[in-house]
């Protein structure tokens, strides 16, 4: 296992041996789901499921039958009704905020500021209780409806998308908002033509992180649209997690499959979301 | 046209070093600009209001269906925050420039800062208020929330828990995230993208589906039956007897395995931006510690880990308050049973099951003054930062 790789490094014997081991001890939990989410409830509840990746008796009825008798499927699509729009309505807000914040001048610009930063850190669960008032039947009523999640996660996601908006148009060069203003530009026409398609690495990186944020999130799911119609899928797996006997079998199956679409997220926009956490996101 | 601003001389803004620009000619007020851009806000506010009202309101205009609506949501919003935006320009530059100028900053941040204030800083007040009334909200009772809490065993537990918390998980998932980037910074360029990405995959799971997914390797059946969990298994096959490890308290056992479930979760997370501040280190430092015949530890740890440590600094901030919040894992397996209770999900105990408004409030105000520290540390650093920049 010595000699060197063709980029000229020494191999390193150690790390082709932990490596390995680490990717087969992380993995293997997911795989384990994975295994059983296509076995039937008794071999499940029967033997382990490393016995039955050699021993066959796979069965896709776990997942027919969370279709069939649950209402996995409408809360996938309840899901992305919530998650979607969620995580496109903080960025506008927010890139107008960071660009104030980074390209103009102003008394108050460093209070301001560091209300975004002192903010991030505060527990949303302060927010419960008045919030519960202030959109529950003593407030506005429209608890248990999309728009109270899309407003609560716009405004709990707004901190951390000017933070890493500003934090990235910092790193842009100033001189091209210059030469926009002596040429005349208003700074809408500014943000618009110029400082907002140059920041879309850093809005990808913020709606990667908002979207998986969103999508397995559980307190403000269950405790602003609830268990009823309009549920989402963590909620309905929360759900499902305390059902023993029948049914039981369909729980790995709905947990996997509430997976699948942050998982694709995840992969797709895994770049942006590495190179937006590195250069800025969180920065401290 | 240029105004003074009379932002303080230590302002770290980008624009503080750019030379004036060219002075423009100031215009005149525009009043018609400024009343068609005030009516059009208030227009495009009040209908982006009302639509999103009839969303909740009357499903039923809308064949009840959530995709119709969440399309319909997106296009509203999206649309009406371009259109709002696009008024309040307008309005801004209906005032003469000397005004405007000063004006726009405000503007653009208005909409942002009233959700923060909304959603955020309102309610830490209310919830501070809150935590000195009674179980309804309806009657002031002083300091009595406080004493039931702090004369409550269980939240002297729940405490101890988060305490444990804070102390294991950070630590520990920096440690595991640093170990990860230095060794597949070892591999060949596609060994460690691989490696990598399997590391990363958790950072995608919901708790709840880690919970879901660490319940199989936790499972628990009688003495004599096959085990089913991996766990278990691996103990009865080693010669033991298989244990129900969450009801396990001694030592706080069980809560030790639910705080592995997070560290598996996070440690992806910290590699990644552990692994490229490791890429950042520049070459030659590493290479003079070649030339003067350092072992390859040595150099790690006086050359690399010393120019890493402001990053590990920020992904264990980053984790204490992830972990200072920790709630679904504990709801969703134990629900605080057998001394596995937090902060966070004694809260939602108080607030939802027990009904006790007042004394949740008092709880969260305890987790509130337990961010506190957090809260400077992260606004002083933030400030040397900005000075350095």
């Amino acid at each position: 296992m010595s000699g060197t790789m063709k980029d000229g490094r020494r191999r390193s014997p150690l790390a082709m041996i932990a490596m390995p081991l680490m990717v087969i001890l992380w993995t293997i939990p997911t795989v384990g789901l994975l295994v059983t989410s296509f076995r039937t409830r008794e071999e499940a509840a029967t033997s382990g499921w490393w016995s039955s990746i050699f021993g066959g008796g796979w069965t896709l009825d776990n997942y027919r039958g969370l279709f069939e008798n649950t209402s996995m499927g409408s809360s996938l699509v309840n899901s992305i009704v919530v998650a979607v729009p969620a995580t496109v309505l903080p960025i506008m807000f927010a890139a107008f905020a960071a660009y104030a914040f980074t390209f103009m001048r102003f008394p108050g610009k460093d209070v301001l500021f560091i209300v975004i930063v002192a903010v991030m850190v505060v527990p949303i669960q302060v927010a419960f209780q008045p919030m519960l008032d202030l959109l529950g039947p003593r407030g506005l009523g429209i608890n248990g409806q999309f728009v109270a999640v899309w407003l609560l996660h716009t405004g709990f996601g707004m901190p951390l998308a000017v933070y890493t908006l500003r934090n990235y148009m910092a790193t842009l060069p100033n001189s091209v908002v210059e030469s926009a203003k002596i040429d005349g530009a208003s700074h809408f026409q500014t943000f618009w033509k110029l400082v907002a398609p140059m920041s879309s690495p850093a809005i990808a990186a913020f709606a990667t992180l908002q979207f998986l944020w969103v999508w397995n999130d559980l307190l403000i799911a269950k405790l602003f649209i609830g268990g009823g119609a309009n549920k989402t899928v963590i909620v309905d797996l929360q759900q499902m997690l305390g059902t023993q006997g029948q049914g039981a079998e369909l729980l790995t199956a709905g947990a996997f499959l509430s997976m699948v679409i942050p998982m694709i997220v995840f992969f797709s926009l895994q770049q942006f979301l590495v190179r937006g956490m590195t250069s800025g996101a969180v920065k401290g | 046209m240029a105004v003074v601003t009379t932002t303080p001389s230590t302002s770290p803004g980008a624009a503080a070093a750019a030379p004036e620009p060219e002075r423009r000619a100031g215009s005149p007020a525009r009043p018609v600009r400024l009343l068609i851009g005030a009516v059009g806000m208030v227009v495009t506010a009040w209908l982006v209001c009302n639509i999103f009202l009839a969303f909740a309101y009357y499903p039923q205009w809308f064949a009840g269906s959530g995709i119709l609506i969440g399309l319909l949501g997106l296009i509203v919003g999206i649309g009406g925050s371009v259109v709002f935006f696009y008024f309040l320009n307008l309005c801004i530059e209906g005032f003469p420039s000397r005004f405007s100028e000063g004006l726009i900053p405000y503007a653009f941040l208005l909409p942002g800062f009233s959700l923060i204030a909304i959603l955020l800083l309102y309610p830490t007040v209310q919830t501070i208020v809150y935590s000195f009334a009674n179980k309804d909200s309806t009657a002031w009772v002083g300091l009595e929330n406080y004493q039931a809490i702090f004369g409550d065993a269980g939240f002297w537990s729940a405490l101890l828990n988060n305490l444990l918390w804070i102390l294991i998980v950070p630590i520990l998932t920096v440690a595991f995230g640093l170990a990860v980037a230095v060794l597949a910074d070892k591999l060949s360029a596609t060994g460690e993208r691989i490696a990598k990405s399997f590391i990363f995959l958790p950072m995608s799971i919901s708790f709840v589906g880690a919970a879901t997914i660490w319940g199989l390797i936790y499972a628990y059946n009688t003495p004599g039956s096959p085990q089913t969990g991996l766990l278990n298994a691996i103990v009865v096959a080693l010669g033991g007897e298989p244990h129900a490890w969450y009801q396990i308290d001694t030592a706080r056992l069980n809560s030790l395995l639910l705080m592995v479930i997070l560290i598996w979760l996070q440690t992806g997370f910290a590699m990644v931006l552990l692994s490229s501040a490791i890429k950042g280190v520049p070459e030659d430092t590493i290479e003079a510690g070649r030339m003067d015949g350092a072992s390859e530890g040595r150099i790690f740890w006086q050359i690399v880990f010393p120019q890493v440590r402001p990053t590990m600094l920020a992904v264990f901030i980053t984790v204490l308050i992830l972990v200072l919040k920790v709630f679904d894992i504990i709801y969703v397996t134990t629900n605080g049973r057998d001394s596995t209770d937090v902060i966070a999900n004694l809260f939602f105990r108080k607030l939802f099951v027990e009904q006790q408004a007042g004394q949740a409030s008092a709880v969260v105000v305890v987790l509130l003054i337990l961010v506190l520290p957090i809260l400077v540390y992260q606004v002083r650093s933030f400030r040397q930062q900005e000075a350095n920049r």
